[in-house]
């Protein structure tokens, strides 16, 4: 089944790239570390997924292009044409000339009627290009005017236009000292608008995958393609094919059902994390060796005690004693030490795959005590290699991971609301005072569920 | 403006198209419009008025002649005399239709206009005057299109006397009718040509120095305290605009429209003025010079002497601050001067982390990286205090009241209204500095049942 990207505003279109990017150099120019047959299975199956293919046997990356001003998509185009690897269909885009100016109101109730019709007929004929459709993965900031605003309105036109198909929104989340004035506003309108209508949240923090570049990475001067990267390179490790229970060169057919089912039991509690390691300069791999338990033995620490990075791990967090009773939890306003999952998935790729042992993902001290641990975790093994690492293991988390960035965002937007500054901007194109409130209440009501799991 | 990287056969691209019209001058009557392939001859995207002809007379015997349509003028002969009531009352209505038939024709070959820019003083009679009508003339036109005005303010040295009753009545229609307010003061024009004029006389840049430059040959004239080296001064408001669309005109990892600058940087209607800075001041010149670092440059930004109009932001209160950087500059290195510098500047209890950035591949023509700072701070309030300071010593007396009142439609109601606009506006700037020195507090958050 096929998964369609639409990418949406500058971010958006920008993180688009690299992901096809990613997912290509993964499929076609990396070391499989496997046999032939089970290689070109791999690709058959990604190719499935994200490409199409024209009569000239020329790679078209299964997306939708929407700007609001046509420098990204052309930008975009021309990259991917120059490279020569893939390409986007021309016909795939969908421009204008002026921008959202970084306003959410704007976006969403001026750009999505405007050109609802234009978009979703451009989604509907890519939709038609696919043999059978898994879903949409959905590139949006929160931090702006049209990823933010247009992108939740697409959002909800999708789910009215295919109920049967999933969305799962990929959210990237704005470095904490700014990169727009309101983009406090603009993430609470994003998430408590995307909240009623996808159908998961993956959130990607600027300012963590900043961290990774920076101190595991030792990129220099960071620019904002070397974040992508690692962007695409999590999201990859994600979403390429991973064995099905038959095992060797059947790959799971639905990729985005499969995520959905194992990580989004409840509508309630649909925020994602993702943390995939190793992660490191070319440099340093060629004299790193990774074990299973090592790599694994990190991922559960960075689980439990909510790193974000290899690094700087604090490991004197450990799970609460099982066997306590679950009443009496803090109260949110504290530090939270210990992250309580709801479900998790760990992905694991490459060399010997099948001796690694996640016995420690199944302790069931680590869940909330509604679902059976069994239920509450689950893990893909596939012999492939993922890019250019002999061992990788990924990590899609539904936990307590996002409840302080989030409590942090609401509280610096409800600061801001309370001297009403800006205001103006948004009510001028229809988003009044009652439903900032709204926004509030519900993402309140998110934090809220989060933390007393 | 700075040349641009096309050349005299270039393409005329969507960057070049922003501000200049490409024109078949073959084409017999009006000129058609091309919209694509190799340059023929530009024409501004612009409307010239003035109401004497001495200076668009020079401009278009200058070299840029071929610029600037000849049919897109207003001009007059006898001039406002320095007075705001004549260029706005009088010449206002009389030329009513004539703008609008020129707005509307330069508008109608845009294919999407986002925005205008209105360049005028302050001090005089039709800039001031005719230039704040003009505005509210946009407003009723084109609503929907931004209004941002570049307004050059008069210096306490200034020699139109009657500069403070010309500047306080456009104030009021400042505050009323335009989108955003980049104030300008020549003074501070001045010391930043002199400082340029500095170091390049101290030979600390070394023999990079290009010999006919715009700052460097006026170098002799700014000797001379009356003579003002009005083309290199000019320059700066012209990189200020450069630099203010750079980031809409050319490709970049992170974007900023004009139509961000408003949304991010104007938090209440009222408050729409916004200091600017340029740095690295060298970019201003035409002098090349190896880049300095990086850093340095982010510093200097936020320095007094680099402001352009008389203003010190890092000891008043910002409401918000737009960094706009050009060249080889990547998010690494604007976060890392943002962390620096942000325990050095004080921002308002509900906005502290007011930052918007923009990152644009483009730097300006012969040079690595540049930088604007756009900042709504209180620190603008010296400038408006001291206005009205020299109204008052003005008005009080009723020194030259009677060329204002004995114009058609002006009163003294008119000037009373005006003052109390601004006064309105310095107490707005007084609360939020009263609000400098307490501790931020935390609001307490909205409570849902469990």
């Amino acid at each position: 089944m096929s998964i369609l990207t639409v990418q949406l505003g500058q971010c958006g279109n920008q993180i688009g790239f690299e992901v096809f990017d990613a997912l290509f150099s993964d499929s076609y120019c990396s070391p499989g570390l496997c046999s032939k047959k089970e290689n070109e299975a791999y690709q058959a199956s990604c190719k499935e997924r994200f490409f199409s293919e024209e009569g000239n046997g020329d790679l078209v990356a299964r997306a939708v292009l929407v700007d609001m001003e046509p420098k990204v998509i052309n930008q975009t185009l021309l990259k991917a044409s120059q490279a020569g690897r893939w390409k986007y269909s021309q016909h795939a885009c969908f421009c204008q000339k002026q921008g959202s100016g970084n306003n959410w109101a704007y976006g969403y109730s001026v750009h999505g009627p405007r050109h609802e019709e234009s978009i979703m007929n451009l989604i509907q004929k890519e939709v038609e290009k696919c043999d059978s459709l898994s879903g949409f993965s959905i590139i949006m900031s929160m931090a702006g005017g049209t990823g933010s605003g247009l992108g939740t309105f697409i959002t909800q036109k999708l789910q009215d236009q295919f109920p049967k198909s999933l969305k799962m929104n990929q959210v990237v989340w704005p470095y904490g000292t700014g990169e727009v004035v309101v983009q406090n506003y603009n993430s609470i309108l994003t998430l408590s608008h995307l909240y009623r209508s996808s159908d998961a949240l993956l959130v990607h923090d600027n300012d963590a995958i900043h961290k990774i570049c920076e101190k595991r990475m030792n990129i220099r001067q960071i620019s904002f393609s070397d974040i992508n990267q690692v962007l695409a390179h999590q999201l990859g490790s994600m979403f390429q094919p991973t064995y099905s229970a038959e095992g060797s060169f059947h790959y799971r057919r639905s990729p985005l059902g499969d995520l959905m089912e194992i990580l989004v039991p409840h509508p309630e509690f649909k925020m994602l994390g993702v943390r995939s390691i190793p992660q490191m300069s070319e440099s340093s791999l060629a004299y790193s060796t990774f074990t299973w338990a090592g790599l694994l033995k990190h991922l559960r620490q960075m689980l439990i005690s909510n790193a974000k990075m290899e690094e700087g791990i604090n490991w004197h967090v450990r799970p609460p004693v099982s066997g306590l009773p679950t009443l009496g939890k803090t109260p949110c306003n504290k530090e939270l030490h210990f992250n309580t999952s709801i479900a998790n998935l760990v992905i694991l790729r490459g060399k010997d795959v099948q001796s690694a042992d996640l016995g420690g993902f199944k302790d069931p001290a680590l869940y909330t005590s509604w679902l059976a641990p069994a239920d509450a975790f689950n893990a893909w093994k596939t012999q492939r290699a993922f890019n250019k690492y002999e061992k990788s293991a990924t990590l899609v988390s539904n936990s307590q991971f996002l409840v302080k960035p989030l409590d942090l965002i609401v509280g610096k937007a409800w600061n801001m609301f309370a001297s009403k500054a800006y205001i103006h901007q948004y009510t001028k194109f229809g988003i009044e005072e009652e439903d900032f409130l709204d926004s509030f209440s519900l993402l309140e009501q998110v934090i809220s569920s989060y933390c007393n799991l | 403006m700075g040349a641009s990287n096309n050349g005299p056969r270039g393409i005329y691209d969507e960057a070049i198209s922003s501000f200049f019209r490409n024109v078949d001058t073959r084409a017999v009557g009006d000129g058609g419009s091309i919209s694509k392939g190799r340059i023929c001859s530009l024409k501004a995207r612009a409307v010239l008025i003035d109401m004497e002809e001495g200076v668009v007379n020079e401009m278009l015997q200058g070299p840029l002649r071929d610029v600037f349509d000849s049919k897109q003028l207003i001009t007059d002969i006898s001039g406002s005399g320095n007075n705001w009531a004549v260029g706005h009352k009088v010449f206002g209505s009389q030329y009513q239709e004539k703008i609008l038939e020129k707005l509307r024709k330069s508008a109608e070959q845009c294919d999407c206009l986002q925005c205008f820019f209105i360049i005028h003083s302050m001090g005089g009679g039709t800039g001031s005057g005719l230039g704040t009508f003009l505005l509210k003339v946009l407003e009723d036109e084109f609503p929907e299109v931004y209004r941002f005005v570049t307004s050059v303010y008069p210096s306490s040295e200034d020699d139109v006397i009657t500069s403070p009753y010309n500047s306080i009545l456009a104030m009021k229609e400042l505050n009323e009718h335009a989108d955003c307010v980049l104030p300008i003061d020549n003074q501070s024009l001045f010391d930043i040509i002199s400082k340029i004029d500095t170091v390049v006389k101290s030979g600390k840049l070394g023999k990079t120095v290009k010999p006919k430059s715009l700052v460097t040959s006026s170098v002799g004239a700014s000797r001379k305290r009356h003579q003002k080296p009005f083309d290199a001064m000019n320059n700066i408001v012209a990189n200020l605009l450069l630099n203010l669309t750079s980031s809409a005109r050319f490709e970049g990892s992170l974007n900023m429209d004009l139509n961000e600058i408003s949304m991010n940087l104007v938090p209440f209607p009222q408050l729409h003025y916004l200091v600017s800075s340029l740095t690295p001041l060298y970019t201003l010149a035409d002098v090349n010079v190896p880049p300095r670092r990086l850093d340095q440059m982010f510093s200097d930004a936020f320095s007094k002497d680099h402001q352009l109009i008389r203003a010190d932001p890092k000891h008043n209160l910002y409401l918000a601050c737009a960094l706009m950087v050009r060249g080889d500059v990547q998010i690494s290195d604007l976060r890392r001067n943002i962390e620096r510098l942000k325990p050095s500047l004080q921002f308002v209890s509900w906005n502290q982390e007011g930052w918007k950035t923009s990152l644009c591949s483009v730097p300006p023509v012969g040079h690595s990286h540049s930088l604007l700072a756009l900042a709504n701070n209180t620190c603008v309030k010296t400038t408006f205090v001291e206005l009205k300071e020299r109204f008052t010593r003005l008005y009080k007396k009723k020194a030259h009241l009677h060329h204002y009142l004995q114009v058609e439609g002006m009163e003294e109601g008119c000037f009373s209204e005006a003052v109390s606009s601004l006064s309105a506006l310095i107490q707005e700037y007084n609360q939020l500095d009263a609000t400098k020195s307490m501790p931020v507090q935390e609001l307490p958050r909205l409570r849902i049942a469990v």
